[in-house]
């Protein structure tokens, strides 16, 4: 409990202090009031990193809980009872460390010195290879598919306990009235889903608004900070330039962006809810 | 013709299977290749010499992969001791328990899962730059175990609410002191519980940058995550070999840990995952 309090607590309320001061511990602080979290407003890279965690982690919880979803539905209806070794083996990426994984996915992707299997893959069918990391927008799509890749199976088993838990007549029931197919899934299956698919969409959300690991060990925010997000923005403030109240007014800002979009999210949830 | 329907759903399984097996044989087979090799030969070729093991030697010597490894070791191990005893103490304290102030202990503890670990890095890095403690592996140790209590309270205080609390009464009926009920009922009825906890803990712990990176500011230091991260640059861009060997070693340790106890992970996994 005390070391909870002291590691935990006592940082947070050090964080807002910092956000009001200059500098870092090496060279002292100096009192700014109100100029850091005026210049998040007025400082460019800030709206860039902005946005693209907004965009990653509305592409990114889109992608993850559909693929999980469809995956889930495979489990479920297609797969049945056989389902549990596939279940594992498109489990496993969720446990693998996440800078093995980007080494991976460099390498995969890679065009020199050795042109990579994806690029083969392309010339094969007559495509140009593609430098996927000379460009914002391509290194951007790498990162989403290698999230993709590392989490689709942890959220189908978390969909798929989701589904199981529905029980068995009223699908039978359903039969009986003539419904199958997509119909089945569309009047039966996804409104009987929507508690664990709302647990599932706050869980990747939060985790998206923080990626971290993935995109600093795949492109490190580049080329250029175009796929810099916040939290790597905040990162290299602090430590590279070493200005750590800058620092910590960015990190208040995801701070208070992922308690929102939580709250957002829970308030939708929950009317939904009680008016279905 | 039942079968011939089956036949889509049988290609989707065969492409996911592919997209999840295939990335990790393909890091396998690079990890055995020469130089000459990775240049000349296609990329799905398979390596001449299966028994090339040149480029793990490399990795250990060279790489100083062996000692990321101890340093990995010596951090997670504590850390994950830590997590659970103080994990397991506060949530038999919530549950069990009865004291003034429990919801608003549960509420902390409940913000601490929502705050980023962004927002604690800097007084933290702080707090052990004038400690004196930078330069050893004390600040992962510390900041692991805090980061990892919210959610091994919050699992733990769920299991031990699945206990009758019949059980404790009659303990104390018998007599039994508070910290007898803990050790001797208590603690063994949620024994499996704890373990895959621990599990889920120590893939959090073992897969983890942020913190890694932050706090580790020697070579002698870093965790295998860091290690690997800067394995690129300690052999320029040019040796894949080592550094393919160097991911394998990382993927298929926790590989291995996986495959013999991977229904406990997925379990545990997503079990955090709903509750958090």
């Amino acid at each position: 409990m005390l070391v909870y309090t002291l590691v935990m607590l006592v940082p947070i309320f050090w964080s807002l202090g910092y956000t009001v001061f200059e500098g870092n511990p090496i060279i002292g602080f100096t009192f700014v009031g109100w100029d850091n979290i005026l210049q998040l407003f007025t400082d460019p890279k800030v709206g860039d990193a902005l946005l693209f965690t907004l965009k990653y982690a509305i592409v990114l919880t889109v992608g993850q809980v559909l693929v999980g979803y469809g995956l889930s539905l495979l489990y479920v209806f297609w797969l049945k009872k056989a389902s549990g070794v596939i279940r594992t083996l498109v489990f496993f990426p969720v446990v693998l460390p996440t800078v093995a994984v980007a080494l991976l996915f460099q390498a995969l992707f890679a065009i020199a010195p050795q042109i990579g299997p994806v690029n083969s893959l392309l010339n094969f069918f007559g495509a140009d290879s593609i430098d996927w990391f000379a460009s914002g927008a391509t290194a951007f799509w790498v990162i989403v598919i290698m999230d993709i890749w590392r989490s689709m199976g942890f959220y189908a088993v978390l969909l798929y306990a989701g589904l199981v838990d529905i029980p068995e007549e009223m699908f039978e029931s359903a039969r009986l009235d003539g419904a199958s197919g997509w119909k089945l899934v569309r009047h039966i299956v996804i409104p009987l889903s929507l508690p664990v698919l709302f647990s599932s969409i706050i869980f990747s959300i939060n985790g998206t608004l923080k990626v971290f690991d993935s995109v600093l060990a795949l492109t490190n925010g580049g080329p250029g900070n175009t796929t810099t997000p916040l939290t790597l923005y905040m990162y290299q403030t602090s430590f590279t330039y070493g200005e750590y109240g800058y620092g910590s007014s960015i990190a208040l800002m995801l701070t208070i962006l992922c308690l929102l979009v939580t709250l957002f999210i829970f308030r939708s949830s929950r009317r939904d809810l009680t008016k279905g | 013709m039942r079968w011939v329907r089956r036949i889509p759903g049988w290609v989707v399984v065969t492409l996911l299977l592919v997209a999840v097996v295939y990335p990790l044989f393909w890091l396998l087979t690079g990890s055995f290749k020469t130089q000459n090799e990775f240049l000349n030969n296609p990329t799905w070729a398979l390596p001449e010499d299966w028994t090339n093991l040149d480029n793990y030697v490399e990795a250990f010597t060279t790489g100083n992969l062996g000692i990321y490894i101890k340093n990995s070791i010596l951090a997670t191990v504590p850390a994950l001791a830590l997590t659970i005893i103080f994990g397991v103490a506060a949530g038999f304290a919530l549950e069990v328990m009865v004291w003034k102030g429990r919801g608003t202990v549960l509420l902390l503890f409940l913000a601490g899962i929502m705050v980023p670990g962004q927002m604690i890095l800097l007084p933290l890095f702080t707090i052990y730059f004038q400690t004196g403690l930078t330069g050893t592996l004390w600040p992962l140790i510390i900041t692991y175990t805090a980061i990892g209590l919210p959610l091994t309270v919050f699992m733990m205080a769920t299991f031990f609410r699945a206990v009758p609390r019949e059980i404790f009464e009659a303990a104390t009926l018998d007599g039994a002191s508070i910290y007898r009920q803990f050790w001797s009922i208590g603690f063994p009825m949620v024994k499996n519980a704890i373990f895959t906890v621990a599990l889920v803990q120590f893939f959090f712990i073992w897969n983890d940058l942020l913190i890694a990176l932050t706090f580790t500011n020697r070579d002698d230091l870093r965790t295998i995550q860091v290690g690997l991260l800067n394995f690129t640059g300690q052999f320029g861009q040019v040796q894949y070999g080592p550094t393919f060997a160097a991911v394998c070693v990382n993927v298929f340790g926790t590989l291995i840990i996986y495959l013999f106890l991977n229904q406990r992970v997925m379990k545990g996994m997503t079990a955090g995952a709903v509750k958090g």
